[in-house]
């Protein structure tokens, strides 16, 4: 099968797995929304989630797992092939397209990672120090539980700084999901782009909103 | 009279005897350079006193001089083609420079792109992508009637705009990884837009697109930095169009 070995054929793995977790990024947003409701809002939302049936809460996050892995496995291989497209650099450099997000994709996508590891060590492992006094109930007072590490300034800082990351990483990505699909011309492009981007920022101003409004004291336990 | 105004430049050269030697920059004076002197004219230039004072002459390619051949390939400052827009190194003029300029002139940079000697790279890869399906099999003899396919405006104008191509590869020279899919995606889409090229259009894509990797090019990351270097305007929805076709052909 080409899909998986050719040049075009990885691509599109990596843009279908890229726009799963997109996807997965959005719903995950509106649900969080909840939080503002107060504690009964969040933690409605996690024990509706929770009381799933297991094969769907087991079959999601199973999926979840392949699309990153298959997204980083194929996002570190065509980047190394890449790096030797080019063997000798320019003396000047002069790119006229290319951006910081479009060159750094694996930077930001490697963040990322590391960002979903503690994310999920902390919120779904309750691992880390802040909420060890959460670990005992699942999903027990999620509410309560969020609060708590937003108020500490460098747990802030970390999600603050991984949203700036995944904004990065999606003001390329989205557009070049429907190029990679085939799915653009020049009549849509420029459309396409602005349109990604303001998904982007979207997704980054209401993720941060959670941590920094918690932090400021705004969004009270 | 502006005529008797000249220029005099300095020129950092990269200099390279042969694919094994590692190369270095040379820099050189461009004196008398007027502003109607084309990029390669001011290269004749300098390569006439490089001779005279028993030096070896800057090699690079060219051979039309009027902008259709694509032979001409030179990174200028950074830019393949020196970043005028829809502007081949021949078609560059030196109006474009000002007296006093530092001028960087570098050969197409990519690892399927071996170079030969000085700014003269190896393209033939580009031919090998060809080879691979850049054709249509029809059967010879009589010539076909020009009303006998019936070809609408706009599709036709689509495939001529793809047609465009030169086979330069400054679309490649001016890639960070030294890919070749506007080149490929010019190909692709030019014959797949015609009912001609339709029949092979699934192998075609499929065969191409293989032909690349073989070749040694590096994979699309979508920064478009070979549509700001193509001198003939090739836009990347020819690289959305191959990958459509690409898809297609999976079925
Ligand atoms: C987990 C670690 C991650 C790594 C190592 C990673 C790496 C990469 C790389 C190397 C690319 C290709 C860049 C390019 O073609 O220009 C890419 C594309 C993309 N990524 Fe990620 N990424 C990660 C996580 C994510 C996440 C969490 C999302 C979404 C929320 C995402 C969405 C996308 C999208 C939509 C694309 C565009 C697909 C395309 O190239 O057409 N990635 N990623
Ligand atoms: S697509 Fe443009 S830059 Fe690339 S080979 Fe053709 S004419 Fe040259
Ligand atoms: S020499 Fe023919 S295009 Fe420049």
């Amino acid at each position: 099968m080409q899909l998986f070995t050719s040049s075009i054929g990885r691509k599109i793995l990596m843009a279908i797995t890229g726009l799963g977790m997109v996807m997965f990024v959005i719903v995950h947003l509106l649900g969080n929304s909840s939080i503002f409701a107060g504690p009964g809002g969040l933690n409605t939302y996690a024990e509706h989630l929770h009381s799933m049936p297991l094969p769907i809460i087991a079959g999601f996050r199973i999926a979840m797992l392949v699309f990153i892995c298959v997204h980083i496995w194929f996002g570190i291989q065509l980047t190394i092939e890449n790096r030797g497209g080019r063997p000798q650099q320019y003396a000047v450099k002069a790119c006229q397209k290319a951006s910081f997000a479009s060159e750094n994709m694996i930077w930001t996508g490697a963040l990322l990672l590391l960002f979903i590891v503690y994310h999920l060590l902390q919120f779904t492992f309750r691992v880390t120090p802040e909420v060890a006094g959460f670990a005992g109930q699942m999903p027990g007072n999620v509410f309560g539980m969020v609060v708590t590490s937003f108020k500490n300034f460098f747990i802030t800082f970390i999600y603050a700084g991984a949203m700036v990351t995944l904004f990065l990483h999606l003001t390329h990505g989205i557009q070049s999901f429907f190029q990679t699909m085939g799915w653009s011309n020049d009549c849509v492009q420029p459309g396409i782009t602005k349109t990604g981007t303001l998904v982007a920022l979207i997704l980054f101003l209401g993720y941060v909103a959670i941590p920094l409004t918690i932090f400021a004291g705004i969004l009270k336990g | 009279m502006s005529d008797h105004k000249t220029m005099t430049l300095t020129l950092i050269v990269w200099r390279q005897k042969n694919a094994n030697d590692p190369g270095k920059f040379e820099t050189y004076t461009a004196k008398g350079i007027t502003e109607h002197h084309s990029f390669l004219e001011m290269l004749d230039c300098v390569n006439e006193d490089l001779i005279h004072s028993g030096k070896d002459p800057i090699v690079f390619d060219h051979d039309c001089r009027e902008g259709i051949c694509g032979m001409c390939s030179q990174v200028i400052n950074g830019a393949p083609h020196g970043g005028q827009d829809r502007t081949t190194v021949c078609q560059l003029h030196m109006r474009k420079f000002k007296d006093g300029d530092t001028i960087y002139i570098e050969p197409w940079r990519a690892r399927a792109f071996p170079i030969i000697k000085d700014l003269i790279v190896d393209r033939s890869a580009l031919d090998k992508i060809v080879q691979a399906g850049g054709y249509t099999s029809c059967h010879t003899g009589g010539v076909a009637d020009g009303n006998a396919i019936l070809i609408p405006k706009p599709v036709a104008d689509e495939a001529m705009d793809a047609a465009e191509c030169v086979g330069c590869g400054a679309c490649v020279a001016g890639c960070p990884n030294g890919a070749a899919m506007l080149f490929t995606g010019a190909k692709v889409s030019q014959l797949a837009l015609l009912p001609q090229g339709r029949a092979e259009a699934a192998a075609r894509v499929k065969n191409m697109s293989n032909a690349m990797t073989e070749c040694g090019f590096g994979n699309c990351t979508n920064h478009y930095e070979c549509q700001a270097a193509c001198p003939k305007g090739i836009n990347v929805k020819f690289i959305a169009r191959m990958n459509r076709e690409f898809i297609k052909a999976q079925f």
